[in-house]
């Protein structure tokens, strides 16, 4: 039971629950306390000072998103003195920041650039005492920049309090310190998943994607390459939003439009492969219930939890599902049956995906993904990179007329399409699998019990003639984390797993919710993002992975059945050990398939 | 019992250990036996004596007399001429024992009453002063409610620098109903130029271990822990010592003398970072975590080690406790001024002709301990400065010498007592040398942790090095107090919100070198 207080903020009473802090108690009546380092979907880190308010009584101002309420508490937020102490501090902050607003991919959307603007700070009132610190270029999907670095200290928050992945920290002290990985050596050779989720929540630059903007303009851009494309599920629905669309606006057709503009030989959907990865993943599924399989099978869609798993769960890389992401089924398909059905040199194909996720950079170049041949996906570019590119080219995006894919790998059922959000690949999976094991159609399709942004989300489903079905939902990696420790107890005690069949994604919200996703993705948006998957699916005129007309033509025409043999080598992959300090492959986990 | 003629205390510090007094003392001590005087003269080794002599230095009574700075190659001499035939060597005498006497004056000490008179290594020395009585009688004859009662009675406040009332504290962890309650004691002296609470440790450890005693049972904690900087290591081996004779005896332990109560104390090296002395960043490193302060509320005397209720206090703080519940608090309030009870320990040092140790009452005049505990200003030399009270501390000119030296009289200046240290300068001293000397410090010392402190340490440190080489403006000067304010305001620690002061302090007593230094 909380209680309610009564405090007084600029002069006027509010009542507000106790265990509140002052900043959210103001937030609740819509005044605004100018801040920095906060943000409402984390814990304050409390560093930067810039929230400080006058409280009746204390002798110096104290920080608003760490203060709690109290019965009588007076509060002043801004006056002449705190609006004097907040400038100079922030000219204090952006002395030891690099200021290249212009080229930096955080212009416009950087909080400490707009901050500053709204207080009309010169940022070279104080003297520059940038230090020069080297660039971490190490890893694939995540440059670390120290000069942009602010100090905020909310990447290590949501890197060891929500994800759980305890790869960045403090090192160092005073103006030398840094947010750095253990031992300095590089995002690559640190425990990081890539799951971009400190990318997401840096307020400035100082955490970003490393962009393949360019690569791909070079190969859309060479006469010899065919490139094709591929989108996941999520983007649909946060392209629009950079462009003045209402958040959750569904621009599949839009964006179709504009990646042709830009040049793409062929456009196609990974939605399509999301259906393909349901017929797979949930054969596989079927066979293991069939076969009395008492470990569970967890979904593998997700690259940050796969490496998550390999890292930290490896004992348990049996449970996981073989079945390769869509993105990856995707890629090698383009230089397999697409290559072969358009009579195309796999050499000359340039398998480009569109992903809301900085760990698909990783994924797509694990060594073994490559079982077209070539790397099966070429380029992988985060939601942010495609959005830099559509205004590289000059595209009104908002007003662009709609268009279709191309015919072949683009068909997709609203069961590929919620993939995009958490709970979806369980719910698509369900209504599938229910036809596979009682050869009957599900009627209810929607299975409001995996949905929803509830850490962990658990359902059981009666499934005639097998029982009871009972799974599990989590996401966000702390989550994963507590998942994953009930079933490696359970399994140490009984044998038995709590859940059948497991969903995972390593972002809280699922994709939608992506480290690659558009700035400004907090919880808030990325819970509009997913309810606009589940009214794409519900528009749908196919509902039902099984029966996508696409889905069902690729294994007459080429792969025979689901978990084929030809399947399996293309659609299938195994998982590795990996060191908890530096990432490296220690040994197989799973045997190779 | 035996009887001796006269006892030599020699005082075992890191000073006198880095001077080799292991050494001299086996030299004396063969002397001794060599004349015969073995059973005649007792050798004490001992902690500080009080006063702060060069190298080795040694006080014999019931002469009373000081020698400092003796070496091994005076041991003969010594003995002949002293011990054998009664004649003190007038060369090694300490001149300050004849000039200065109120140093040397026992009795209006508290902290460091038994500091140099008794072994601190020999447990029944310190029982032999009336030691552990205090500890007795908190755990046998007074309810905890009682104790916290008669240390807010006595008005003592914390010694390490914010100066809060101490039975206070005390008094909101004491009624938390909790599994475990924890006891700090905070010996993670940082502050430059302080060292009292090393001498106290050196010279006195059970004292300290007494009043952490007092203190566990005031709130009901079962164990203690002692976080102490890692270069103290007589410090630690003697608190070491002391902790395990208690033992022993029984003093802590289970069900200590059939009470029921059990106590237990424990040393923790610290890696020596300064904003590890601030409470909350000293938790944090007691849990084996980077020193990063955290923020309050909650207190830690509401949530603080493990979130366990934990009360944190200086080593000065808690070795005044026992004299507290031994005397009461009445005894204890004739020390002082009224608003600030009792004695201070001070470290002098500077450009005094003695620098060292003293303890004083609160309210004392800081033109009297200079002149009276310090021996003055050094021959040829004037008072031009004082930085009272460390790095975090207030420089004061001239013109605050007669302050009385006490929380009270201090913050009428906008100056503090701070952690008790006296840094004299001489009329030849740079004032933008002391403060870029302090700057740098903070430079060097901030965690990092949050963007005023890190920022702002290194903003001053950048403009004062451009005032030094004369490359600065009074702009810059001016800019230095716009950037100290806002990190007062801003910081999130006492470490950030520290520099104002000596900055403030510089310029506005001292402007006219900063006019002189800088371009037009």
């Amino acid at each position: 039971m909380v209680n309610n207080v009564n405090v007084w903020i600029d002069g006027k009473e509010y009542e507000v629950p106790e265990n509140m802090t002052i900043i959210e108690a103001a937030d609740k009546y819509g005044i605004y306390i100018p801040r920095l380092c906060y943000h409402p979907d984390l814990p304050p880190t409390a560093n930067c000072g810039v929230c400080v308010v006058e409280l009746e009584g204390a002798p110096v101002p104290k920080r608003a998103c760490c203060t709690p309420v109290a019965q009588g508490m007076k509060v002043v937020t801004n006056s002449l003195k705190l609006r004097s102490y907040r400038k100079t501090l922030v000219e204090m902050i952006l002395s030891n920041h690099e200021v290249v607003c212009p080229t930096c991919v955080a212009n416009n959307k950087c909080e400490l650039q707009t901050l500053a603007n709204n207080m009309g700070i010169d940022p070279y009132a104080l003297p520059n005492i940038v230090s020069e610190k080297e660039v971490d270029l190490s890893s694939y999907s995540i440059i670390r920049d120290p000069k942009k670095c602010i100090s905020c200290g909310r990447c290590i928050t949501v890197c060891n309090e929500v994800q759980t992945v305890y790869a960045l920290t403090n090192s160092a002290r005073g103006i030398e310190s840094e947010i750095t990985t253990a031992f300095g050596r590089g995002m690559a050779l640190s425990p990081c998943v890539n799951c971009g989720q400190c990318t997401v929540y840096c307020p400035t630059g100082a955490l970003r994607e490393r962009s393949e903007v360019d690569d791909v303009w070079d190969a859309i851009l060479d006469p010899d390459k065919h490139v094709i494309v591929q989108e996941a599920p999520s983007i649909r629905v946060s392209l629009g939003e950079e462009f003045g669309l209402p958040l959750g606006t569904v621009t599949a057709k839009k964006m179709y439009a504009a990646l042709r503009k830009i040049g793409f030989d062929s456009v196609m959907d990974t939605n399509f492969t999301a259906d393909l990865t349901i017929m797979e993943e949930g054969t596989e599924c079927v066979n293991r219930l069939k076969a009395g399989e008492k470990r569970p099978l967890i979904t593998s869609c997700s690259p940050g939890w796969v490496k998550f798993m390999e890292t930290y769960y490896p004992d348990l890389a049996d449970c996981v599902s073989t079945a390769k992401s869509p993105m990856s089924m995707f890629g090698v398909l383009s230089k397999t049956f697409y290559a072969e059905e358009h009579n195309i040199d796999p050499a000359k194909i340039v398998s480009v995906a569109i992903m809301p996720c900085t760990a698909k950079k990783f994924e797509a170049r694990r060594p073994e993904l490559r079982d077209s041949g070539y790397q099966d996906t070429d380029y992988v570019l985060t939601t942010r990179e495609l959005l830099r590119m559509i205004k590289e080219a000059g595209i009104d995006f908002a007003n662009i007329a709609e268009e279709e894919p191309d015919e072949g790998m683009s068909f997709y059922s609203g069961a590929g399409t919620i993939f995009g959000a958490t709970g979806g690949v369980m719910e698509a999976a369900i209504r599938s699998a229910y036809t596979l094991v009682t050869g009957e159609e599900l009627e209810n399709i929607d299975i409001c019990a995996v949905r929803g942004f509830e850490g962990i989300k658990e359902a059981t489903i009666n499934i005639p003639g097998f029982g009871d079905l009972k799974v599990a939902v989590a996401h966000g990696l702390g989550n994963a984390r507590k998942v994953m420790d009930r079933v490696r107890a359970s399994l140490a005690e009984t044998g038995e797993s709590p859940w059948h069949f497991i969903e995972i994604m390593a972002c809280p919200g699922g994709c939608v919710g992506g480290g690659g996703q558009p700035y400004g993705n907090d919880i808030a948006s990325r819970a509009r993002r997913g309810l606009a998957l589940y009214e794409e699916d519900c528009s749908l005129p196919v509902r039902k992975s099984h029966h996508n007309p696409e889905v069902q033509r690729i294994y007459e025409k080429y792969l025979g059945a689901p978990n084929s043999p030809l399947a399996h080598k293309l659609l299938h992959t195994n998982y590795f050990k990996r060191s908890i300090s530096d990432g490296s492959v220690v040994s197989e986990a799973t045997k190779k398939h | 019992m035996k009887y001796y003629r006269s006892h030599i205390l020699i005082g075992i510090n890191e000073t006198s250990i880095a001077a080799g007094v292991q050494g001299f003392i086996l030299a004396l001590r063969k002397e001794l036996g060599k004349v015969g005087l073995s059973d005649e003269i007792n050798l004490l080794e001992t902690g500080p004596l009080g006063f702060f002599g060069k190298g080795i230095c040694l006080t014999v009574y019931p002469e009373n007399i000081h020698y400092e700075n003796v070496k091994i190659e005076d041991v003969q001499e010594l003995v002949e001429e002293h011990f054998l035939k009664g004649r003190p060597v007038p060369r090694l005498i300490l001149e300050a024992s004849s000039k200065f006497q109120p140093q040397f004056n026992y009795k209006k000490r508290i902290v460091l009453r038994n500091s140099g008179l008794i072994d601190p290594e020999s447990i029944d020395a310190y029982l032999g002063t009336g030691g552990y009585e205090a500890w007795e009688k908190a755990l046998l004859n007074m309810q905890p409610q009682q104790i916290v009662e008669e240390v807010k009675a006595s008005g003592l406040r914390g010694r390490g620098g914010a100066g809060f009332p101490v039975g206070l504290k005390w008094s909101f962890t004491a009624p938390l109903e909790a599994k475990q309650k924890y006891v700090v004691v905070n010996a993670d002296e940082g502050e430059p130029g302080t060292f009292k609470d090393r001498l106290i440790m050196e010279g006195d450890p059970h004292q300290l271990l007494e009043g952490t005693m007092i203190c566990a049972r005031a709130i009901g904690a079962t164990k203690a822990y002692i976080y102490i900087r890692g270069e103290y290591k007589l410090c630690i081996m003697r608190l070491q010592k002391a902790i395990d004779q208690c033992r022993a005896y029984g003093i802590i332990g289970e069900n200590i003398f059939d009470s029921g109560f059990d106590l237990d104390i424990e040393i923790k090296i610290g890696a020596g970072a300064y904003v590890c002395g601030e409470e909350t960043a000293l938790i944090e490193s007691l849990e084996g975590n980077r020193g990063h302060p955290r923020w309050k509320p909650p207190f830690p005397g509401v949530k603080g080690l493990w979130q366990a209720p934990t009360v944190v206090n200086n080593v000065e703080t808690l070795a005044n406790v026992p004299y507290i519940i031994a005397n009461g608090a009445d005894e204890f309030k004739k020390h002082g001024t009224p608003e600030c009870s009792g004695t201070k320990v001070y470290t002098i040092l500077g450009d005094v002709a003695y620098p060292g140790l003293c303890e004083v009452d609160m309210g004392t005049p800081l033109r009297t301990i200079i002149n009276d505990y310090a021996g003055g200003m050094k021959k040829g030399f004037k008072f031009k400065a004082a930085l009272v009270g460390g790095a975090a501390g207030v420089i004061l000119s001239d013109r605050l010498l007669d302050v009385n030296m006490d929380l009270v009289s201090l913050d009428e200046y906008s100056a503090v007592l701070g952690s008790g240290a006296i840094l004299v300068m001489n009329e030849h001293q740079s004032i933008v040398d002391i403060l870029w000397s302090i700057l740098r410090f903070f430079r060097h010392e901030s965690c990092g942790q949050c963007a005023p402190c890190k920022n702002g340490t290194q903003l001053l440190y950048r403009l004062i090095n451009k005032i030094k080489k004369g490359e600065g403006t009074m702009d810059d000067v001016d800019m230095m107090i716009t950037v100290a304010e806002t990190m007062q305001y801003t910081s999130f620690c006492a470490l950030g919100q520290s520099p104002i002061m000596a900055v403030r302090s510089a310029i506005e007593n001292f402007r006219d070198e900063f006019i002189a230094i800088t371009k037009e």
